[in-house]
């Protein structure tokens, strides 16, 4: 994002004397520029110009020479002898040469503190310094020579602070900014904005009479370029513009000017060789990217077109590249042959082939102006989010190139004696910005702040649109060129609001039409984990990403529908490629997790959608924006969309009561698993039939409970786990749990109001059995067949004891249960009681063969 | 067999009031209930003097019976007040003796069933939802795998969109079973606003809905990001609504989470679906370093192609969107250094809230 130099931003708007990067930092932020990072100043401390006055070589025992130097560093700073001693271990400079001393007390890149010290049998008193200690390059070569790196000896003297000379105390603000403003990525937008924020004097240097001399216009001999987009996107072609210019004899040796270099690089940007400093330079400034070809590597004509299928390039970078049918190039056409060599991704990146190089004399200028689709998505298929592709894909001002060409070859005439060749090309086949009607009310409309016709009038002609009276309130606005996101009245509004001021909004509570609460699948939702909260589990929250080996640990078999997954395209670790079916799966890692860490008793549960591909689903279908979608087109939507249920589960492990001053605890079983689970449907209100189900994964084949709705459908399984499972998990051992599918239970909710049936205050009845059956018998059987012997005097019934043993004989058990009867209309008689008592052994002998215990 | 012992002489005074006199003494010397007992057998069994004259008094002759029996009579009585009054002296020294006996250590742990949490994201989520629901809007739910559609281009993302590539959106693939089958087109949603679109599809106009949920980014997992996180949003399209109903709403939103110091304040930005956009700072009494503005959430107003992307009519209908992160918030509220704590499923960090925040 860009890094604004307070000079230079100078150069377009008015900027107070005292203006602190705090300060600037909170007048772009009012107008929407928002401050990413403040840089702080890279050295501190006694930087200073150092004149070398005597340099002594010293050789040493390592074999090694260093020099000892007597350097002027001026009179403030000098000993009583005029200069400083300083130990130096390069050689690149000698006696007379103007160089940077750090004195001691200066502050370095990287916090590197320079003081005095002894060494070689010297006392040093401060440093010469290199590129690289001043955090301006990686230059290994030594010393920086201040006249060999663009400074102007006469500009120079013993003394002078070299912080501010190399702009190494500079500030920088960066800023961020959102993607309908690609003007902002040059001091032009920024300044602009600044002058809206501050009211500040702005001068826009991108419109040709902001120039010493006009840009020409295009000549017959100009540089030869044909556009031939054979394939636009969305039927736009690629490019609209394309300038060029011819800059010959230029002195290739020429150093950037530090003025220029301290600028670019305060911007984040790293000084390469005059000619593409000085592109890179006036693309920040205007914000049109550019690109500078060594002209003897082109021939003409130039030609835009998209690629040819397996059509390949180098670019700058190094790399090369398998081009794809729809990315934009630019071509030149060697031995006449049209189009036929790959110059460069058009707005994203050079070729290395026709760069300039250090013995490049004479060079091609390209100013032009690409599609924002066409450039976004080439940066994105190669990855190369370059600095001309961020401007072109947000949008780039389509009259800045003939501008910004002829600053390129104004600065390259000035500073690289180069000449400006007359001959120009510049091939424009651009459209003006669309006018807008608006109704100059409308911007009060939605803001709720009364903005006069005068104001919204001239907000939007301060931003740079045209505005011409329509009929009545209507007025016709045609917005500037560097802003195509200016496209309905919707974003003129926004223009009107935000330059006026979001401060100047009032807070007004709207009052809703009065709403129906929380649905009962969101009431159910909420009962049921504060339910399983207050019966002791505590919430935990899970990501939903998995992979095969989470399955395998659970013992899922290959058929299990569980392992059909979706599968992110990206995952952001390569093992967990694929969504949760289940959760369990990632809850088990949880609870794992959490033994792990030396919790011995652990109850956790996890409420949350899991999903499962429907097979053979259709993919869904890409529809445009700002369009409602036919019936038959949302029907496809939703046909695409995965089904994801809501589920609920739970693991429990080690003690359910812990052991205490009150005795032994209890570890956790199978039916605290089964509790929670039947507590998780009595909350949701809704009966469910428990069944042995002995091959259900991750669950002990003995222990496993499956429930189901009367019907049959599956809700669930709870239980014991595997013992295998709980091994390769590191669970404790009779780790249970249990998943409910909440999705099923709340559709299964009648969510009719239950009708109350009176509460009897006549006296109960209690009788007691113990009913011998089969040891297979399930207890639910038993109690089935005592609940219809009964009838309709039962008003409670409860098992208070299994037993098995020699008294009752092999394959047997013993089951008591206490009855409590109770009638609607009177106290029970003896007859009453024995009635109830011959019918619920009749029918447990007859349902399940069960003999009542003597 | 001895001879039996002469009935004592119901007249005779002296013997009597000698016989109270002891029966007194012993009442009043017993010691426990069970020595009572005994004292009570002694003196008014029926073996005991004062038993013993009553029944001679049937022997008497008649105008004898009269005077004997005033002399007996009164004299049962106090024996039998005083065992009386001293049963009810022994038993309270009894109960409050036994009462003594049973005291216990109460500062003994009691947690015999261990005690559960909700998570905070989703205990927060709920106050959340109820502060809307106060306010008579209505909470929506919607998928987290969600159409590329919904996820964008209902949201006025065009599939080249620069917004669309800053959203690190994980994509899906498809199944198992089909992998080298077309794009499905689908995504974890980036954010909760599908369920804007969903909700004025299904519902339509006007709308007042609240959307908390769990939104997914490819972060990587830090102190401060997470790549599946939880935001709510909130949307309202009725004729006539303006930014000042946003401002509105988010002051009383930030009022609800934050105290009655909260305040908040609108800063320009960008985001596709809506239009004037707005970053959101939160006045933060409790900031670090003293109080401050630190951001919140984005807002705007509902970008026209959004109402016509659900059949809603600009012309007609305006309304307003926001949208914060429901981790920030907490971290705000709760000074929850590092997201880790959140994300890890550790059982301690829940706990801390237990199940109400």
């Amino acid at each position: 994002m860009p890094r604004i130099v307070a000079d230079w931003l100078a150069d377009h708007v008015e900027l107070p004397a005292d203006l602190t990067t705090e300060q600037l930092a909170a007048d772009l932020v009012r107008v929407g520029l928002e401050e990413e990072e403040i840089h702080p100043a890279a050295v501190s401390g006694p930087l200073v110009v150092g004149r070398v006055l005597e340099l002594t070589g010293e050789p040493q025992k390592n074999g090694k020479t260093i020099n000892w130097c007597r350097v002027d560093v001026g009179p403030e700073h000098n000993d009583d002898d005029g200069a400083r001693g300083i130990v130096c271990g390069a050689h690149n400079f000698g006696v007379g040469d103007l160089v940077v001393v750090s004195l001691p007390g200066t502050v370095l890149p990287g916090g590197f503190e320079i003081a005095a010290r002894k060494t070689y049998g010297h006392v040093s008193d401060g440093m010469i310094c290199s590129t690289k200690e001043l955090g301006l390059g990686d230059d290994h070569d030594g010393i920086l020579v201040l006249t060999q790196a663009g400074f102007d000896a006469a500009d120079l003297a013993p003394g002078q602070d070299a912080i501010a000379l190399l702009g190494l105390g500079d500030e920088v603000l960066e800023i961020n900014v959102t993607p309908d403003r690609g003007y902002a990525f040059s001091y032009r937008g920024v300044a602009r904005e600044y002058a809206h924020s501050t009211g500040a004097a702005f001068t826009d240097r991108g419109l040709p009479d902001a120039l010493p001399t006009a840009p020409p216009a295009a000549t017959a001999d100009g540089f030869a370029v044909t556009v031939d987009d054979g394939a636009p996107i969305d039927g736009r072609v690629g490019c609209d513009r394309f300038v060029t210019r011819v800059v010959r004899g230029i002195d290739p040796s020429t150093p950037t000017p530090a003025w220029m270099k301290r600028r670019l690089e305060g911007s984040g940007m790293r000084s390469v060789s005059l000619t593409v400093d000085v592109t890179n330079y006036v693309m920040l400034d205007l914000g049109q990217p550019l690109h500078a070809y060594d002209l003897t590597e082109v021939a003409e004509p130039i030609v835009v077109r998209r690629a040819a299928p397996s059509e390949r390039l180098t670019t700058l970078d190094d790399v090369d590249r398998a081009l794809d049918t729809e990315d934009l190039l630019i071509t030149d056409s060697p031995d006449g042959a049209r189009g036929s060599r790959v110059l460069g991704l058009a707005g994203v990146m050079g070729g290395a082939s026709s760069e300039v190089t250090g013995s490049t004399t004479d060079v091609l200028i390209e100013a032009a102006h690409f599609d924002q689709v066409t450039v976004a998505r080439t940066a994105r298929r190669h990855k190369l989010p370059s600095e001309a592709a961020k401007r072109f894909e947000r949008g780039v001002d389509p009259h800045l190139p003939a501008v910004a060409a002829q600053r390129v070859v104004d600065l390259l005439v000035e500073l690289a004696g180069g000449t400006a060749d007359p001959a120009v090309s510049d091939l424009d086949a651009t459209t003006p910005p669309r006018p807008i009607v608006l109704d100059v009310a409308l911007p009060s409309r939605t803001a709720g702040v009364t903005y006069t016709r005068s104001q919204v009038v001239g907000i939007l002609a301060q931003i740079g649109c045209a505005v011409a009276d329509a009929s009545g309130d209507l007025v016709e606005v045609t917005p500037p060129t560097w802003r195509p996101d200016l496209t309905e009245p919707a974003t003129l509004v926004e223009e009107v609001v935000r330059i006026a001021g979001y401060d100047q909004i009032p807070s007004v509570l709207p009052a809703a039409r009065g709403g129906r609460g929380l649905t009962a699948e969101q009431r159910t939702r909420r009962s049921v984990a504060r339910a399983l909260a207050d019966a002791g589990l505590v919430e935990v929250l899970t990501y939903p990403f998995i992979g095969e080996a989470d399955l395998d640990a659970l013992g899922l078999p290959a058929d299990d529908p569980r392992r059909a997954a979706l599968r992110l395209v990206n995952p952001l670790a390569d093992d967990k490629p694929l969504l949760r079916t289940h959760l369990l799966v990632t809850l088990l890692d949880a609870a794992r997790r959490n033994v792990s860490r030396g919790l011995d008793d652990v109850a956790v549960f996890e409420v949350g959608l899991v999903s499962r591909p429907t097979p053979g689903a259709p993919a869904a279908p890409q529809l445009p924006v700002g369009v409602r979608p036919s019936e038959e087109q949302l029907d496809a939507l939703a046909a695409a969309t995965p089904p994801q249920p809501r589920r609920v589960a739970g693991v429990l492990a080690g003690h359910a009561v812990p052991t205490g001053w009150w005795g032994e605890g209890r570890s956790v079983d199978w039916a605290d698993a089964l509790e929670a689970a039947r507590l998780v449907a009595h909350v949701v209100g809704v009966d469910v039939v428990v069944s042995a189900d002995p091959d259900h994964q991750p669950w002990h084949p003995g222990r496993c409970a499956r429930l189901s709705l009367p019907d049959g459908t599956l809700v669930g399984h709870a239980g014991e786990l595997h013992p295998k499972v709980v091994e390769r998990l590191g669970l404790p051992a009779r780790t249970s749990a249990f998943e409910l599918d909440l999705s099923v239970l709340v559709e299964a909710s009648s969510g009719e109001p239950v009708a109350a049936s009176p509460v009897s205050a006549f006296p109960a009845a209690k009788e007691d059995f113990a009913f011998v059956v089969d040891a297979a018998v399930p207890a639910q059987d038993v109690r089935a067949a005592i609940v219809a012997g009964a009838g309709e005097l039962l008003e409670d019934v409860n098992l208070f004891d299994v037993f098995t043993g020699e008294q009752v004989g092999a394959g047997k058990k013993s089951l008591a249960y206490s009855l409590r009867l109770r009638a609607a209309d009177r106290t029970l008689s003896a007859d009453d009681v024995r009635s109830v008592r011959d019918g619920v052994v009749a029918a447990a002998a007859e349902r399940v063969g069960a003999v009542l215990r003597g | 067999m001895s001879a039996p012992e002469p009935l004592p002489d119901p007249l005779d005074v002296a013997a009597l009031d000698t016989a109270v006199e002891a029966a007194l003494a012993d009442i009043a010397a017993a010691p426990d209930l069970d020595a009572l007992k005994a004292v009570r057998t002694r003196h008014t069994g029926d073996r005991s003097a004062l038993a013993l004259a009553n029944r001679a008094i049937g022997g008497l002759p008649g105008p004898d019976k009269s005077a004997a029996g005033k002399n007996v009579g009164p004299r049962r009585g106090r024996i039998n007040q005083a065992l009386a009054a001293r049963q009810g002296e022994l038993e309270t020294e009894r109960d409050a003796r036994v009462l003594a006996d049973e005291a216990v250590d109460v500062t003994l742990p009691t947690g015999r069933a261990p005690r559960g949490a909700r998570h905070p994201i989703e205990s927060i989520q709920e106050r959340i939802a109820d502060f809307f629901v106060g306010l008579g809007w209505e909470i929506a739910d919607g998928p987290e795998v969600e159409t590329e559609w919904f996820n964008f281009d209902a949201l006025n993302f065009g599939p080249d969109h620069p917004a669309r590539q800053m959203q690190d959106t994980f994509y899906v693939a498809g199944t198992d079973g089909a992998q080298d089958a077309a794009a499905p087109n689908l995504v974890l949603r980036t954010h909760t606003s599908p369920v804007q679109a969903r909700s004025l599809l299904e519902r339509g106009v006007p709308l007042y809905i609240a959307c908390p949920g769990k939104t997914f980014r490819t972060d990587a997992l830090d102190a401060t990001h997470t790549p599946v996180f939880h935001q709510v949003e909130g949307l309202a399209v009725d004729k006539g609504l303006t930014m000042a109903n946003l401002v509105g709403t988010l002051d009383a939103f930030a009022r609800a989470m934050f105290g009655p110091e909260a305040r908040t304040r609108l800063r320009p930005s960008f985001f596709p679906f809506t239009e004037p956009s707005a970053e959101m700072d939160l006045w933060f009494p409790q900031k670090k370093g003293g109080p401050g503005w630190i951001e919140w959430g984005g807002c705007g107003m509902v970008h026209p192609n959004v109402l016509r992307a659900t059949g809603v009519d600009p012309e007609e209908y305006s309304g307003f969107a926001f949208g914060m992160g429901i981790e920030r918030t907490l971290m705000l509220r709760h000074s929850i250094a590092d997201m880790h704590d959140m994300v890890e499923g550790d059982v301690r960090f829940s706990t801390q809230f237990g199940t109400e925040i």
